[in-house]
């Protein structure tokens, strides 16, 4: 038999198969890197935060300054306050925002407005901050939970809508026409069939925005401003978890330190919750397509 | 494109057909002389896509509580003929048209008319399945109902039931009405949507290519249900398969670049069609 002339030399494969595995090293090494600072945070948080997280943690007000011990109930029942408004102030007009450009807006309308929501995602959290600040805190004299929610449901909004906007357009036309055929007016067509149809993405990119807006700290600053004791009324100012990190995180003692660790540990622990309630919605979205 | 016998393509050809005797005369000889009740009565109807011009000049009574059928070629102005039969093609932005469409006697475009209302009166069964994927097999034949106001149990219950039947439904479902209706097969999918537009009791049922994505068992299900459903309602059917028209329609209408070239009996049509172009076309000759 002679030599095939499609097989290469030895010294040709072996040297192909060098260069196969060093390009294969390359790319894993990057996937790692992308990967790694996660771990590293996780890691950090776990190792400075995981002992001081007890029952008084989450239980206790903070502690007067130079005593030891103390707990950021407050603050964590203040964050989810602050989510919830931010919910409350944000979705709506995220959605039916998301809803009108999908089904209602012209072209035109529709690119003005894309690139306007566009533009406010990339407004600097500590903007927002601010313009709240002009808005509700100047006005009514006074930092408060209401300006803090709308600081974050402002922040919501054009995520919200440019998902709702996506999963929208995922609704195949037929579904419509369907509707339609039936001689069902159209807003109840899109209530019924379009919005029921996508609610999970609907539900998906409203927790999306919330992931993302749950550790903000700039647009509390000086909007819910942060409290040492419990609120009881919507109109004083409110503690949060990544305020209550800030103030504890520059201070000269060491037990605040310890507890501005096991704060960022549980809000870390919160957004992964989130992100992870995302892949188990969207998981089941496509299971039943 | 197939060469045509007297292709009407380029040559402004509608005077010429309507002027052509003996073409008038084949379509009058092939319906029945006693008066019939019409459903849709459509002179001089003509669309428009933007500038393109999808329908020409069309000019058609279609009878109620019968069957038609409309074939045709591909890309003919068949399906968009059909949506406009209850304004469905409204749903394209920038259509225009012409000319007079009456539905048992009401103008489909008069002033003040609205689409929604037409549709409950003139239903759509589409190409393709399309049960809303959120809803049971019972939330699916009720939806129209319900979102029109109707809110008593008994009826829901009873036109439920009623609506299954006539789809020739209810035998295959009756113990699973609250599965969700995409768990059922292809062809059960589109009874199931075919009961959805009966349940809103419409006059009209359209219906465009139903079975072009089903198998040949599930086909012969739906023909069979069209065979009842003209004892109370008037059906109109787009159909590529003209084995399919011939089988299930009383009257057959082809359309050929967006001009109605030939409408009378099923049976006229297929055996002795007047016009060549039709004839060309039901031979198999070409489309």
């Amino acid at each position: 038999m002679t030599e095939s002339p499609y097989l290469p030399t030895p010294q040709f494969a072996r040297w192909r198969k060098a260069k196969s595995s060093a390009v294969t090293g390359i790319l894993v090494a990057c996937a790692l890197a992308v990967i790694a600072p996660l771990f590293l945070v996780i890691y950090f948080l776990l190792e400075k935060g995981f002992s001081s997280l007890d029952w008084n943690f989450f239980t206790q007000l903070p502690k007067p300054t130079g005593e030891v011990g103390g707990g950021m109930a407050n603050a964590i029942v203040g964050s989810v306050v602050l989510l919830a408004m931010a919910t409350v102030f944000g979705v709506p007009f995220g959605i039916f925002g998301g809803i009108y450009l999908a089904e209602y807006g012209s072209d035109r309308a529709n690119n003005w407005i894309r690139f306007a929501a566009d533009v406010l995602n990339g407004v600097p959290s500590i903007v927002w901050g601010m313009v709240v600040y002009l808005l509700l805190v100047v006005p009514f004299k006074g930092f408060s939970a209401y300006a803090g929610g709308v600081a974050l449901g402002l922040m919501m909004v054009p995520l919200v809508m440019r998902t709702t906007e996506e999963v929208l357009i995922l609704v195949p036309q037929s579904y419509r026409e369907a509707a339609l055929a039936l001689g069902v007016a159209r807003w109840k067509m899109i209530v019924v069939i379009v919005v029921r149809t996508a609610l999970k993405g609907i539900a998906t990119g409203v927790i999306i925005a919330l992931a993302r807006i749950a550790g903000e700290t700039a647009p509390l600053l000086f909007t819910a401003l942060g409290n040492t004791f419990w609120s009881h009324n919507l109109k004083e100012p409110i503690s949060a978890l990544p305020l209550q990190i800030f103030a504890y995180g520059l201070s000269p003692y060491d037990d605040w330190h310890r507890q501005a660790w096991a704060g960022a540990l549980v809000l870390m622990a919160l957004i992964i919750v989130l992100n992870v309630t995302v892949r188990v919605l969207s998981r089941d979205r496509s299971k039943t397509d | 494109m197939p060469t045509l016998p007297e292709a009407p393509a380029g040559q402004k050809a509608p005077e010429s057909m309507k002027a052509s005797p003996a073409q008038a005369r084949t379509v009058e000889a092939g319906l029945p002389a006693e008066a019939e009740e019409v459903a849709f009565d459509i002179k001089n109807f003509s669309l428009w896509y933007g500038q393109r011009q999808a329908l020409q000049d069309v000019t058609i009574r279609i009878p109620a509580k019968k069957v038609t059928a409309i074939i045709g070629p591909s890309g003919c102005g068949k399906s968009t003929f059909l949506r406009a039969l209850n304004r469905m093609h409204e749903l394209t932005p920038g259509t225009r048209l012409e000319g007079s469409l009456r539905h048992f006697g009401e103008d489909l475009y008069g002033p003040g008319v609205e689409a929604v209302a037409i549709r409950r009166r003139v239903g759509m069964v589409f190409q393709k399945s399309n049960p809303f994927p959120t809803m049971s097999i019972a939330e699916n034949v009720l939806v129209g109902l319900r979102l029109n106001g109707v809110r008593d149990k008994r009826v829901l219950q009873s036109r439920l039931e009623e609506s299954l039947h006539m789809a020739a439904l209810w035998d295959e479902v009756k113990d699973v009405l609250n599965r969700p209706g995409t768990s059922l097969s292809g062809g059960q999918q589109q009874r199931l949507c075919i009961a959805r537009s009966l349940a809103v009791q419409p006059e009209t049922l359209l219906m465009d290519e139903p079975c072009s994505a089903l198998d040949p068992l599930a086909t012969a299900k739906i023909e069979e249900l069209i065979q009842t459903l003209r004892e109370r309602y008037t059906v109109v059917i787009v159909t590529h398969n003209m084995q399919q028209a011939a089988r299930c329609s009383d009257r057959t209408a082809f359309f050929y670049l967006g001009r109605l070239i030939e409408f009378g009996n099923t049976r006229n049509i297929f055996t002795s069609p007047s016009n060549p172009q039709t004839e060309a076309y039901v031979s198999g000759r070409f489309g």
